[in-house]
């Protein structure tokens, strides 16, 4: 037994109860408490993936009732490498945000800092759930911060979009518990390990597949996938601009996480799960091509990003569908690499956003000029977003097309090559105006402080560097995490 | 527990789902997500519902007739979801108060139009 798995939930959850009252002494205080906690819950992420690849699953037996009576918290090699990228994201975006400052007071600092670290205790505790009630108890501890934070973002229509958020993503939670409970019924067990026993007995049940298909649905919806992503431009959009490199990164992942956990390492693909999965595949595409589509009519380039996601994250589905080697092997890849870009990518719109109040297209005008480092770390990531080598972004489609043609999946293999072109057209109309359009005349300029120009250019750099070193890290990290989400069939 | 029940809670569900996709009113909205949970609520219960059992309390030593007793696992689990649900609830209800001192009106159509949001 090891303790790890709950000590990286605990961390932020006790954490988060410090920051309101530190920030009525000091802003600052609460911020590195906030920090040091996260960075803490870092390191003990990196302990337990260092464990795991050493050592098998880490397991913990919640009380010492042992499984499945008691609640159990569990990492393997995939929940612990999310982990580990969800920890880091954290940190880099709270570096990120050190030194903005809110001007609504102490108060609001410190309820920030608390549901910031209550959304990473969340979203952690997701990754170390062993059963699948905990799971979304964990899912709501998320969302409901996540609610609040983007109600915190600067404008007006900031509740507006929260409560949109709210009330979808309360009825995708509400469809997980339902869909839950159609399982309950049919094999009396909620443990992932005792759930996997059990399947074969009702793998072909109609039941199963109308309960997995609620639950698929509800995580899909707020990871989230076209057509279920309404809630998520504006949301994005309205939230505060120094919190997006997490938000939008983090989540996301950790949602795809327990889709794929459930229906190919759970249920093993078998049944009902591997129809489920089959059927994930069209709405992947749909997301693809529509997320790309209208990302590209969108003049608010946080908007942009926003549907960008829908797109990326519909090829996690596709890949999820064809299920082979490499196309496991690519989308996890994918994972990493959309989280570390995404994020980079809203940092660099942040900070514009921050200088000019503003975040339309024509506020990139010239920024190659105004703004040299931020147009460099923004078309970096961009241009690895499309997938040009050597960048990361492209051996996630690289490995993603190996394992459509593996799977003689023809239509899948080109819109997985077609995302990449579609891409483009809304990354070089935002390069073009950068480097080729002269800057504007007006508007304040606040040039961006070393604390927010030291985790973008990291990640700017991290997303080249992912890619030339692409072999050792699917051999040390992403194969181990198929072997363990796949319980080694794939 | 019979058919009747289970479509009752059906009804109630899909009541809660319609409600929160198309009805204008943001308070209203928020009502219909909780009828949505409560179906579910009532699901769960309704899985463990047993005529005739009693709460799995030991009156005293000697074998146990697991029959006799109706399973409290879905009970405690909804214990849970409810208070997921207050919580939801506060936070919406929360946003609506903010919702309401900003534009001076809980009916989405009205906001947009001062909004210009989409």
């Amino acid at each position: 037994m090891n303790a790890l798995p709950v000590l990286i939930v605990a961390t932020p959850l006790a954490a988060a109860l410090v920051p309101p009252l530190l920030a009525l002494a000091s802003v600052r205080a609460a911020k590195a408490w906030s920090l040091a906690a996260q960075a803490l819950c870092l390191a003990l992420s990196i302990a337990a993936l260092r464990a795991v690849l050493a050592g098998g699953p880490l397991r913990h037996a919640l009380g010492g009732w042992p499984a499945p009576w008691g609640i159990e918290c569990v990492l393997d090699a995939f929940s612990a490498a999310l982990a580990v990228l969800v920890a880091g994201l954290a940190v880099l975006t709270t570096v990120y945000a050190w030194d903005w400052e809110d001007r609504r007071g102490p108060v609001r600092e410190g309820a920030f800092q608390s549901l910031f670290l209550l959304l990473l205790a969340g979203l952690l505790g997701m990754l170390a759930a062993g059963d699948l009630f905990n799971l979304y108890v964990f899912l709501e501890i998320a969302s409901l911060s996540s609610y609040a934070l983007v109600a915190a973002g600067p404008g007006r229509e900031a509740p507006l979009a929260a409560f949109r958020y709210l009330i979808l993503g309360g009825a995708g939670a509400t469809f997980w518990v339902l869909g839950l409970g159609y399982l309950y019924a049919l094999t009396g067990t909620l443990n992932m390990a005792d759930l996997s026993s059990r399947w074969p007995a009702i793998s072909a049940s109609p039941a199963a597949a109308a309960g997995l298909g609620l639950m698929v649905a509800g995580l899909a919806l707020k990871m989230p996938v076209f057509p279920l992503h309404g809630w998520q431009p504006g949301a994005y959009a309205a939230s505060p601009p120094q919190l997006m490199p997490f938000i939008a990164s983090a989540g996301s992942k950790v949602m795809a996480y327990a889709i794929f956990r459930l229906l190919a390492g759970t249920l093993g693909s078998e049944g009902q799960a591997g129809r489920v999965l089959e059927a994930l595949a069209p709405v992947g595409l749909l997301s693809v091509a529509a997320g790309s589509m209208l990302a590209l009519t969108q003049t608010d380039v946080r908007r942009m990003l926003a549907y960008s996601s829908v797109a990326q994250l519909g090829l996690l589905f596709v890949g999820f569908s064809l299920g082979g080697r490499w196309a496991v092997i690519g989308v996890f890849w994918h994972m990493l690499a959309h989280a570390v870009l995404k994020s980079c990518l809203f940092m660099a719109a942040g900070s514009v956003a921050r200088r000019r109040g503003s975040c339309e297209i024509d506020d990139f005008a010239g920024l190659g000029r105004t703004a040299p480092l931020t147009a460099f770390c923004f078309a970096s990531a961009g241009l690895a977003l499309i997938g040009l080598p050597p960048a990361a972004g492209f051996f996630g489609k690289w490995y993603l097309l190996r394992g459509a043609l593996d799977a003689g999946a023809w239509v899948s293999l080109s819109v997985v090559a077609a995302s990449g072109l579609m891409t483009a057209l809304y990354v070089f109309r935002l390069l073009e105006r950068m480097y080729l359009a002269p800057p504007p005349e007006s508007k304040r300029v606040e040039p961006m402080g070393p604390w927010g120009a030291a985790p973008m250019l990291a990640l700017a750099v991290a997303a080249i560097l992912l890619g030339v070193f692409n072999q050792p890290l699917i051999a040390a990290f992403i194969e181990p995490a198929r072997l363990a989400a796949t319980g080694g069939r794939g | 527990m019979s058919a009747f029940h289970y479509a009752a809670c059906g009804a109630l569900f899909l009541l809660g789902l319609h409600g929160l996709l198309f009805r204008p009113n943001l308070l209203r909205k928020l009502m219909a997500l909780n009828v949505l949970q409560a179906s579910v609520v009532l699901f769960y219960i309704l899985l463990a519902a047993k005529r005739g059992a009693s709460p799995p309390v030991l009156s005293g030593p000697g074998p146990v007739e697991a029959a006799a007793f109706i399973n409290p696992l879905p009970h405690a689990l909804m214990l849970t979801a409810i208070v997921v649900s207050a919580a939801t609830t506060g936070v919406g209800l929360a946003l609506l108060i903010r919702i309401h001192r900003l534009f001076g009106t809980l009916q989405e159509p009205e906001i947009r139009e001062k909004t210009g949001l989409s």
